[in-house]
């Protein structure tokens, strides 16, 4: 039945590539969002609008045009930036750094999750109660002992959720990465059922994994609620 | 740089290069919305059924459709269509050689599947006191469902569904890779002319984000109208 025409490893490395893509996306995604909640939720003006300006844009534009600017206009923001530093420093700063294609899919799956992610810790850190950041004042904790030791693994609870949601999401959204020539599933069965004439050979598997990747990310984030849920009866 | 920027959108062609992309991407993702939306009401009504036979194969599409990137969909019906024994004799050919209509046929069926369990689920929450209600009036189900549970679910739908929309504007990006002249290849055009991936990106990008809040504004709008019985006083 599942006869690739030579196709097989080529779908396999694919495929690798759609998972590291999204795990190196979501650590990016990850990390923006909890600066993105923590901006959102500041008292510092600028912070808040910052990071208020970042979820709204990158919001409101499709995820492919992100792509595409970030793929064609990556190189120039690059160069500029070192030549700049090369002028800067008379020269003895001489940096070529190439922009590539698989770094522009990284960052942008990253930014735009980012600001999903955002939304989500947000509304997160609003379900923790403030008594137990005060709690963790009166007993003299610093602010970064408060978020380590109280906050986060309180906020986990609430956001995972929302963090399963995105990450569903994230994953169907790295297909766009063979847009832009990365050689991910979706690229090499395209190019398989262009040259065989027999695009559903190689799609119906490419499908199959997506929804394979989905079912055991659902299990093991299933697993996590529970790890975050402990010591919390359900009601 | 900033000469290239002047040059580029003091020609009246550039404009006329973003209307017609912006033209083509309304108008397909108003069609694949308007059929999709269509369909998805009676499968999302035959989907609350408890005969598994109905419910599982509707559930089946759905999970399928939602599952997957839209990407992929596109690709398989695109690439597909053309490979079906004989086709190419007959006069559906007329209609499917032109990217379009593949094209539409994948945001529809994608766009149904969401569509059918965000009505789905509020069908699902109809106060049981409404239907109750219209039982002690001697509504047959027909009538109930026309009547009350409809009305009120669709009702409860606009929030979740204004998402979906967006979601589907922004979907509707991929389009320009099967060689559609939508809004996103009107910017890869601009970038080409005048080889200035900024200025052409980021029209394109401010094109999309006013057609956003477009729609945003529209579904509040809609829902102060109809949801103004839940909202918080």
């Amino acid at each position: 039945m599942f006869d690739f025409e030579g196709y097989g490893p080529g779908l396999f490395q694919g495929a690798l590539l759609t998972i590291e893509l999204a795990a190196l996306s979501l650590i990016i995604a990850f990390t923006l969002g909890l600066l993105g909640a923590v901006g959102k939720l500041s008292n510092n003006t600028l912070a808040k609008g910052l990071a208020t300006a970042y979820t709204t844009i990158i919001r409101g534009v499709p995820d492919l045009v992100w792509m595409m600017l970030l793929f064609f206009g990556g190189q120039i923001i690059v160069n500029t930036f070192f030549d700049w530093l090369y002028n800067f420093s008379d020269g003895s700063i001489d940096i070529f750094f190439p922009f590539n294609e698989f770094l522009a899919g990284v960052l942008t799956i990253g930014f735009i999750f980012g600001a999903y992610m955002t939304e989500t810790f947000r509304g997160a850190f609003m379900a923790v109660d403030v008594g137990q950041i005060e709690a963790g004042k009166a007993y003299g904790m610093s602010n970064i002992k408060i978020f380590k030791r109280i906050m986060f693994p309180q906020m986990m609870r609430h956001a995972i959720p929302g963090i399963a949601n995105n990450w569903q999401v994230l994953l169907k959204t790295t297909a766009l990465v063979s847009i832009i020539g990365l050689a991910d599933m979706v690229r090499l069965a395209t190019e398989a059922a262009k040259s065989t004439g027999e695009p559903f050979k190689f799609f119906i598997p490419v499908a199959i994994v997506y929804l394979g990747l989905a079912a055991i990310s659902d299990l093991f984030f299933k697993k996590l609620t529970s790890v975050y849920s402990a010591g919390v009866v359900k009601g | 740089m900033f000469e290239s920027t002047l040059e580029i959108f003091s020609n009246p062609d550039t404009y006329q290069t973003y209307w017609d992309g912006t033209v083509v991407t309304i108008q397909m993702v108003f069609l694949s919305l308007l059929i999709g939306g269509v369909i998805a009401i009676p499968l999302a009504i035959l989907r609350t059924s408890k005969n598994r036979w109905i419910n599982t194969p509707i559930w089946t599409f759905t999970y399928l459709f939602r599952g997957t990137p839209l990407l992929v969909q596109l690709y398989m019906i695109y690439y597909g269509v053309a490979l079906v024994e004989g086709i190419q004799q007959t006069f559906w050919w007329v209609i499917l050689k032109e990217a379009f209509y593949p094209c539409l046929i994948a945001f529809t069926l994608n766009t149904a599947a969401y569509t059918t369990e965000i009505f789905r689920g509020t069908i699902e929450t109809t106060p049981r006191g409404e239907i109750e209600a219209a039982k002690a009036y001697g509504m047959n189900w027909g009538k109930r469902m026309q009547r009350i549970i409809l009305p009120s679910a669709f009702r409860r739908a606009i929030p979740a569904y204004s998402n979906e929309v967006i979601f589907m504007l922004h979907a509707s990006a991929i389009a320009s890779t099967v060689t559609i002249a939508d809004l996103l290849n009107a910017g890869r055009l601009i970038y080409a002319r005048y080889y200035a991936p900024f200025d052409g990106f980021i029209f394109a990008g401010i094109i999309y984000l006013c057609l956003t809040f477009g729609i945003l504004a529209v579904f509040k709008q809609l829902e102060r109208r109809m949801l103004g019985h839940l909202q918080p006083r």
